[in-house]
């Protein structure tokens, strides 16, 4: 059942690092956008052991720039998985108890089926041609992986960010196959602004012209600039004013005064330039584009007339929503309307709003009040179940 | 007032005559909830359906913990997103007193609720009264330990100023306890004079007429 990844041409993706475990999926995956894909194979790890009874499984969903390498080095830069404070053996995500699933999104490139990889009605790399993919299309995929791995009912779903996107779509499309979700730093919408600011991302993408029209593994290039550009941007919203104030201020980089130069003066300006360098370096440009995308699409209200309490009507399902209050992505304002949303179908919910200027990103860091949420959380659900 | 409720080990006593007027499996609204305790004990002894607000990041995690469905946020800004007559009962204990807008918080608690719980501290208790009378200062007691300036009790009142209210809201009075020095409650008569020159708290269970 399980397979090897096939190793496509994939210059700025997974290439021939191991990218874990891989299933291809035994259907076409139907898509929100009519299409239908084929093949389709899902990258990801798993972290813990399966109980006989198959019912300690947590599914961890990554965010938009994030992988399967949730609690395990990273295979291209050799970093730890991007969230071993939360997921590890006696952390709040304990892999003593659970069996932990983090899977590489569809549109991805660390190994999952997405535009970096080669369509085989053409021989190709799909590029351009890779469907548009959404939220749902990303979780529908998932639950097809957990039915092939025999798993009928998570413990929980438990994400940030995009991540957390993906655990109130699990929670509305799949309400008997979760027990709980923990949606973090996240909301049941992409807002304007939200939208605003990926546009800009995917405009710097597609204004490199590395980029020649999405076919740059055919031309054999890289889009590394736009891409860069794009990941700087980003950043910013992922940290907080107060922070960026606290962590860099005015201060100059290796140098004593101002150069009257456009060279990077200022220590926040080397900081962006160290992240978008090093972020090329991991990720492929087109899946940017179509992950990015995805996110703007998301409106779970939407799919249920503009009525979000009507996603989670009859929802067997525990939530315990986590919100920060730096965080401007994500303001705990857009979390608490998920409550409300709700508390007005009597849905059992839990609401967190966690002090931190750390901003959005504080869903991956040190966060000892999150911590305690989570993992009480998951005890309470389970008790009586593991 | 000589019948006491007893008091179930570990829970506090107002907390305990709160819980007795609650019915088995019933969907409950705990407002200013604190670490859950009354919502634990009601969800283990009557199986209700208990939800929170709590506005202490710290006691939401404790009640999250419990395995309570407990939402962190402020009566006076919150409930005006709750939806009419979802609970059967709402709770609103040692809390009115510190809320912005007492008037506008009941309303919505009558709302939210078939019936709704308050306890609060007395102002017109004889203590109290006394204190003020022969000291001349804003009187410091069991109930109300804090001092003029840093007290969170913003709004307090007599048990008859809160009948006021009630009134005002268009409410009546169901049930009526007070709530003694020792930490005991008694049956009382909400409209006697007695209770609020006697009673350092008392707990109203109310509906809107």
């Amino acid at each position: 059942m399980i397979t090897q990844t096939p190793r496509f041409l994939r210059p700025i993706t997974a290439g021939q690092a191991d990218v874990g475990q891989a299933m291809r999926l035994t259907e076409p995956l139907p898509l929100d956008c009519g299409r239908s894909l084929a093949p389709v194979t899902i990258a990801f790890m798993t972290y813990g052991t399966l109980n006989p009874a198959k019912s300690n499984a947590v599914l961890i969903c990554h965010a938009l720039t994030g992988d399967q390498f949730a609690a395990s080095d990273h295979p291209l830069t050799g970093k730890p998985g991007w969230w071993t404070t939360m997921v590890g053996p006696g952390r709040p995500v304990d892999t003593d108890r659970f069996f932990v699933i983090c899977a590489n999104v569809i549109g991805g490139c660390m190994g999952s089926t997405g535009p970096a990889e080669v369509d085989p009605a053409t021989g190709k790399p799909y590029g351009l041609n890779f469907p548009l993919v959404t939220i749902r299309d990303m979780v529908r995929a998932q639950k097809m992986l957990i039915d092939q791995l025999g798993i009928e009912k998570l413990l929980a779903v438990v994400g940030g960010s995009m991540g957390g996107m993906q655990t109130l779509q699990w929670a509305a499309s799949y309400p008997e196959a979760v027990r709980a979700v923990v949606p973090i730093a996240c909301a049941a919408r992409h807002s304007a602004q939200n939208i605003a600011f990926h546009e800009v991302g995917r405009q710097a993408i597609m204004a490199d012209p590395d980029w020649r029209g999405g076919e740059y593994q055919l031309a054999g290039t890289r889009p590394s600039k736009g891409l860069a550009v794009a990941r700087m941007a980003a950043h910013i919203t992922y940290l907080s004013e107060m922070a960026l104030q606290r962590k860099f201020g005015r201060a100059l980089q290796n140098r004593a005064a101002l150069s009257f130069q456009f060279a990077p003066d200022f220590q926040i300006e080397s900081y962006l330039h160290h992240q978008g360098a090093s972020f090329v370096d991991r990720f492929d440009a087109n899946s940017y584009l179509y992950i990015t995308r995805a996110m703007d699409y998301f409106d779970l209200a939407g799919e249920h007339a503009g009525h979000l309490a009507d996603a989670f009507r009859d929802s067997p399902t525990r939530f315990c929503i986590i919100s920060f209050s730096s965080d401007w992505l994500f303001p705990p304002a857009e979390n608490k309307r998920i409550a409300h949303a709700l508390n007005a179908v009597a849905a059992p919910v839990s609401f967190v709003e966690i002090k931190t200027d750390k901003g959005h990103d504080s869903f991956l860091l040190e966060e000892p009040e999150m911590f305690d949420t989570v993992r009480g959380f998951l005890n309470s659900v389970a008790a009586g179940v593991v | 007032m000589n019948i006491t409720t007893p008091i179930p080990a570990g829970l506090r006593p107002d907390l305990a005559a709160i819980a007795a007027m609650i019915r088995p499996g019933a969907r409950v609204l705990d407002v200013g909830c604190g670490d859950g305790a009354l919502l634990e004990h009601l969800v283990r002894t009557k199986n209700v359906d208990g939800r929170g607000v709590e506005l202490s990041q710290q006691n939401v995690n404790a009640c999250v913990a419990r395995g309570l469905a407990v939402v962190q946020g402020d009566a006076d800004t919150d409930l005006a997103d709750y939806p009419s007559k979802v609970f059967d009962a709402v709770i609103l204990s040692q809390t009115i007193q510190a809320t912005e807008k007492p008037l506008v918080v009941l309303d919505h608690l009558l709302r939210i609720g078939r019936r709704t719980a308050v306890s609060l501290p007395n102002f017109g208790y004889w203590k109290v009264r006394l204190s003020l009378l022969t000291g001349g200062r804003m009187p410091l007691t069991r109930a109300l330990d804090y001092r003029w300036f840093d007290t969170p009790n913003i709004h307090l009142c007599t048990l008859a100023d809160f009948l006021d209210l009630v009134r005002l809201c268009g409410a009546s009075v169901v049930e009526a306890h007070a709530l003694r020095e020792d930490g005991s409650t008694a049956p009382m008569q909400p409209y006697a004079w007695g209770p609020n020159l006697l009673a350092p708290g008392a707990i109203f269970l109310l509906k809107k007429s």
